[in-house]
């Protein structure tokens, strides 16, 4: 096959026109050519940059050199060395601004899709049947682990790796936390590929209790007093809606993209099976511009809704991830940019019929470093609609903190704990992911759960 | 898997249950609620708890067949499980965390209407083991659904009501509520649970009285942990969630209106599911609707 190595091997996606219609993954991944053949293109640098570029410093180089070699199970073992998530990793991560943000290869042309070269030895292996492998001796020592999304999912695997009995702690009946009731089937199969990593952490001997809310169900406390755990590690995400307070929001027909994603994600209310209702909205205004925003977006839009994302900056400061941008622009969403909602009207029998928004101007830059939106007074208009999907961020759940005695939180409700080693100011509880750090992204919640089970091995270890 | 332990229909359709559940059983308190799932393909449903035994690890829920999930529910036998029963979920009662001494010099009216009378069981039978014995009064259409009438007698001073006044105080909650206090019944507090309109008539009354008034929401609920915000109320003019500001609010700060308008959020959607369990389908043609 003839190459443009500048170029990455292009990747195998669902039609826009077909996708736009149903919930299947829209990006299909290589094939062993198309692999091999991106594989070539890396140039196995001597100081690696795009692993600096890794929150959990995965041997980059070293398994795409197994690619090379078409040893799918070696690259496997490489990257297991570091990742107990390499498929959802290389379906989710924001590789642009990490690994392949610091490839060589982009500096004059495009970088090394390392991410699609991830997802491709992850998804080879398991058709393979490869599972990581697990501790030959025990430590005698147990660790709870609370959340079972993407921090708390790495720190019990790594544990479990060094031989500590550890046990998850779920508060819904799913385990996968944000991987399950977040991020839709489109772009995450649950059953094919989360389903199937969590699968793996199991096989590592981590054992995961689901509908044990922790705070309620029972206590930090209670599990190191009474149940004998000698360390917990809280992974508990960031769950908190956040709504505008402007008037309207109470009307039918407003939802938080938490709400609306859970339903189609964690209920399944996208499948018929499902007896989870879903609102199939005629014509839905998603509020926000992160990858959430997204998502939401393009849930309703494959049930059916005319797709309206309103924010209130320009294109160029849409926090969500270019490719997300890309696809969704592709199926046909329509962006309303540098608009701010106002007030959500309703009908006489409470119903969403319309959104007043208003136009706005970027101003100086704030805080964020960005340039700060301003209105542009007299400047209203309506959007009619029947649904609103208010997308505005999450904050951390204090049902954890309010119940734990000397566990320290900052202003913002998150937990505060050292970025090394996740220790917390409570003595053995360490924390990390979105519970510390507020909403951020999957690969940096896994980060944070693997220096905590550093963290955590070290405190067991020394006894302090 | 939540094992069914005890089944008993208390009426045409209000069932109870006894399901283990170790850790419900030892953190519930009263005020608190449960979610459960039929099976895997069920809806989160959020029941209120109506009785706790941590030593044998069993929680008690009544509830009433009104869609699809509870009719499905009352199809379980003893010793079928739920897929899913997960809490104790929102905030306890406050009076579990008055003094005692202050909860004792308090005059408690509790009203209980229909499946309400199960979570008021919980606060009465709380109280009655620390010593205190109030006043409730329990409505019901008729007779023939009054549901839990001798538990409720032996933990409270039980007033019992019937819309059709076949049984007890001619009327329903309010008449009976107004005719204690036109016999000179004074009140420190009126904890009200049942149906959102009868909770509102009596945040009316109350109102007017001038007795503090609790009642216990059960808006559309997802997660029940905060995280979905389907469940989200005006309290005082400041949006709360049932789920983990509550259950329990100030009553004459709820703005009853707008929380009974969002319960019709998926009532079509309901009612279909509801005839498909019930009947296998839920396109008839009779009607002639459709055509």
């Amino acid at each position: 096959m003839a190459m443009d190595m500048m170029k990455k091997v292009p990747v195998r996606e669902q039609d826009p026109q077909v996708r736009a219609h149903n919930f299947e993954e829209v990006c299909l991944g290589y094939n062993k050519e198309e692999a091999e053949a991106e594989a070539l293109r890396c140039l196995s640098c001597k100081n690696p940059r795009c692993v600096e570029g890794c929150p959990v410093s995965i041997n980059i180089p070293g398994f795409i050199n197994k690619v090379k070699e078409g040893d799918v199970a070696g690259a496997y073992a490489v990257i297991s060395e570091s990742s107990a998530l390499p498929a959802i990793c290389g379906r989710v991560c924001p590789q642009e601004s990490q690994c392949e943000g610091k490839c060589v290869r982009g500096i004059k042309g495009e970088s090394v899709s390392i991410g699609k070269l991830e997802r491709y030895v992850a998804d080879t292996a398991r058709e393979m049947g490869i599972k990581p492998q697990g501790a030959s001796e025990k430590k005698g020592k147990k660790v709870a682990v609370i959340g079972s999304g993407p921090s708390g999912l790495t720190c019990a695997g790594d544990l479990a790796k060094m031989g500590y009995d550890v046990k998850i702690f779920e508060a819904l009946h799913k385990a996968g936390g944000v991987l399950v009731y977040g991020i839709p089937e489109f772009r995450l199969p649950k059953k094919a590929v989360v389903q199937k990593e969590i699968e793996n952490v199991q096989a590592l001997g981590v054992e995961i209790e689901t509908d044990c809310v922790i705070g309620k169900s029972t206590t930090i406390d209670a599990l190191m007093e009474e149940e004998g755990y000698d360390a917990v590690f809280v992974g508990s995400g960031a769950g908190l809606p956040k709504f505008m307070n402007i008037p309207g929001e109470q009307a039918l027909g407003v939802f938080s993209a938490n709400e609306y994603l859970t339903r189609s994600n964690l209920m399944g209310a996208f499948s018929e099976k499902s007896r989870t209702p879903i609102m199939r909205a005629k014509k839905a205004v998603i509020v926000g511009g992160g990858n959430v925003a997204m998502d939401a977006a393009r849930t309703a839009l494959r049930l059916g809704a005319e797709v309206h994302v309103v924010y209130r900056r320009s294109e160029a400061e849409l926090p969500a991830r270019a490719e997300e941008v890309h696809h969704a622009k592709e199926e046909g969403i329509i962006f309303d940019l540098l608009t701010n909602p106002v007030e959500i009207h309703a009908d006489e029998k409470g119903w969403v019929k319309g959104i007043t928004c208003i136009r706005m101007e970027l101003g100086e830059p704030d805080a964020s470093g960005r340039r700060r939106p301003v209105e542009v007074p007299g400047s209203e208009f309506d959007i009619e609609c029947d649904c609103v999907i208010m997308s505005l961020g999450t904050s951390p759940n204090p049902l954890i903190s309010s119940t734990t005695k000397g566990l320290e939180t900052n202003r913002r409700r998150c937990i505060v704990a050292d970025e090394g080693t996740g220790q917390t100011s409570k003595k053995g509880v360490f924390a990390g992911g979105d519970a510390v750090t507020g909403a951020a992204t999957v690969i940096l919640a896994m980060g944070a759960g693997k220096a905590a089970a550093k963290g955590i091995d070290e405190y067991l270890s020394s006894g302090n | 898997m939540f094992r069914i332990e005890r089944v008993e229909a208390l009426s045409s359709n209000i069932y109870l249950m006894d399901v283990y559940a170790p850790r419900i059983a030892k953190n519930a308190l009263p005020g608190q609620f449960l979610i459960v799932r039929v099976d895997e393909d069920g809806e989160r449903v959020p029941l209120t708890i109506c009785d706790y035994d941590a030593e044998a690890g069993t929680v008690q829920i009544v509830f009433q067949t009104v869609g699809a999930e509870s009719y499905r529910m009352a199809q379980l036998k003893v010793g079928d499980s739920f897929a899913d029963f997960v809490g104790p979920l929102g905030r306890p009662s406050d009076l579990c965390e008055m003094p005692l001494e202050e909860l004792k010099k308090m005059k408690l009216c509790f009203i209980a209407g229909g499946v309400g009378t199960a979570p008021v069981y919980a606060q009465l039978k709380w109280l009655k083991n620390q010593g205190v014995t109030a006043d409730c009064i329990q409505g019901a259409r008729s007779k023939d659904i009054l549901i839990m009438e001798d538990e409720m007698a032996a933990v409270s001073n039980l007033y019992i009501c019937t819309d059709d006044g076949s049984y007890g105080i001619n009327g329903n909650v309010c008449v009976a509520l107004q005719k204690l206090y036109d016999e000179g019944k004074r009140y420190d507090r009126v904890i009200a649970i049942g149906p959102m309109i009868m909770m509102k008539f009596v945040c009316q009354l109350t109102k007017e009285l001038e007795i503090p008034t609790i009642v216990s929401m059960n808006p559309i609920m997802v997660d029940g942990t905060g995280m979905c915000g389907a469940c989200r109320l005006m309290v005082g003019g400041e949006v709360k969630f049932a789920c983990v500001d509550g259950p329990e609010f100030d009553g004459h700060k709820v703005d009853f209106p707008q929380a009974m308008q969002r319960m019709a959020l998926y009532k079509t959607e309901e009612g279909r599911l509801y005839l498909e369990a019930k009947e296998g389908a839920s396109h008839h043609g009779g009607c002639g609707s459709c055509n």
